[in-house]
């Protein structure tokens, strides 16, 4: 069969915000998507995930956009539209989609407020999809965050044993609960001998 | 500066793959890719993340004026420069037009300059020009946008750098490989052969950044017209898969 050719990527830039992640950056617009991938009648167990982006000589990146989507607790993931013009809606539901840049909290973290989720199916382990962009980047990058706290399910993941034992640490993130609330850290390293493993799609 | 592209091959003329179309990670030219790329093979997982949809958008996310970014941030008038339209189709590899994909626009106005506060280019911000836009593909994957025609930039790569008109793009169609980032650009821009970001394309691939002129979609006494059609990466589910 004939193909079309893909349109190429191109970077995303230093000045998304006010299109990508308005609401949090201040600029006067709305925001279809943030750091809340889940309403506040959704069960399971609330987590906050966050964590840094790393360039190769060690400094933060500042200016680079995380994206999240997963699976709910049963290990569903959202296939109902998404209605509402702004992301503060609390009637949608869990969303299991999120954005957020990296330029607004100390040390250029990001943060997202979620829920734990569940298996997806026969061989994988409880993740999150994590999509990259930043300025410097001409490509999307992919990769996964697994429970570094559920070593057994990890054990048995597909995906997860196909990447070589030395480079699995850096798709983990690690449990750590302050003032009653369960993080995860996830950082992200760009380069050197902690960098995350990518995948190409 | 030198163009960055006079000793570039002729296009190719065997047919290449459909995904051979990716700028490179790492290029240098491009100084920021160098403590910002991978530096690993990325890891082929195809196989192993099929089938992954994304999130649907229904039309009630989208606001009057969102489509139109001539209208979404007036104050006390109209936003100054060069009323255009910019419309075409979103399709997946197969040509199958993709419905409800959610368009995510930036751009700088038509001087130049970028709302965002970390822009320090010294031409005037427009008060009545954002820059940003969201738009959905209809049923049979087209969408349509007004605009300002966005204007050059100076930037920091290199000495007396300058990226050509752009409008930055961020598409999130039904599938998880669908998510697109890209800058769509204007035909005939002479800071192309300067341009490092452009160039980071392979070169017989260019072109597919390069919107259509198109007389025939131009809005007489009113607004000039381009098209820019978006392929993304995976196949569409079918039945019989």
């Amino acid at each position: 069969m004939e193909q079309l050719r893909q349109t190429p990527s191109q970077t995303v830039g230093p000045f998304f915000a006010y299109a990508l992640t308005a609401e949090q950056y201040g600029y006067p617009y709305d925001s279809l998507m943030n750091h809340t991938l889940v309403s506040l009648d959704t069960p399971g167990q609330r987590i906050v995930v966050t964590g840094q982006v790393w360039d190769g000589a060690g400094a933060t990146i500042s200016d680079a956009v995380v994206e999240l989507w997963q699976a709910d607790a049963q290990g569903h993931y959202r296939t109902a539209p998404i209605e509402g013009n702004t992301a503060t809606h609390t009637d949608r539901g869990f969303l299991g989609f999120g954005r957020v840049g990296t330029g607004t909290l100390p040390g250029h973290r990001y943060q997202f407020t979620t829920l734990k989720p569940g298996a997806t199916g026969e061989g994988s382990a409880p993740h999150i999809n994590v999509m990259l962009m930043m300025r410097g980047s001409l490509r999307n990058l992919y990769t996964r965050l697994y429970f570094a706290d559920e070593p057994e399910a990890n054990a048995q993941d597909i995906l997860l044993n196909a990447v070589p034992a030395e480079r699995r640490a850096t798709l983990l993130a690690h449990r750590k609960e302050v003032n009653g609330e369960i993080r995860y850290i996830f950082d992200i390293h760009m380069q050197g001998s902690d960098e995350t493993v990518f995948f190409e799609l | 500066m030198e163009a960055l592209n006079k000793t570039s091959l002729p296009p190719l003329a065997a047919p290449v793959s459909s995904a051979d179309v990716h700028p490179p990670h790492l290029s240098p030219a491009y100084k920021s890719t160098i403590l910002r790329s991978p530096t690993q093979p990325l890891m082929p997982v195809r196989e192993l993340i099929r089938d992954l949809s994304m999130p649907v958008f229904g039309q009630s996310v989208l606001r009057e004026f969102d489509n139109d970014l001539t209208k979404n941030a007036r104050i006390n008038g109209e936003p100054i420069g060069e009323r255009i339209k910019v419309a075409g189709r979103v399709l997946d590899e197969t040509g199958r037009p993709l419905s409800n994909v959610l368009i995510e626009l930036w751009q700088a106005n038509s001087a130049g300059r970028y709302v965002h506060k970390a822009e320090i280019h010294d031409a005037p911000l427009d008060p009545n020009f954002l820059g940003g836009g969201r738009v959905l593909t209809d049923a049979d994957g087209n969408y349509a946008f007004h605009t300002i025609k966005p204007g050059a930039y100076p930037w920091g790569n290199h000495y007396n750098a300058w990226r050509p008109n752009h409008i930055h793009f961020s598409v999130i169609g039904h599938q998880f490989e669908h998510r697109l980032v890209t800058q769509m650009y204007f035909p005939g821009d002479p800071l192309f052969d300067y341009d490092p970001i452009f160039q980071s394309v392979p070169q017989h691939a260019r072109e597919l950044l390069i919107a259509k002129f198109r007389m025939d979609w131009t809005e007489a006494e009113f607004a000039l017209a381009y098209q820019f059609d978006i392929v993304l990466n995976g196949r569409h589910k079918t039945p019989f898969e």
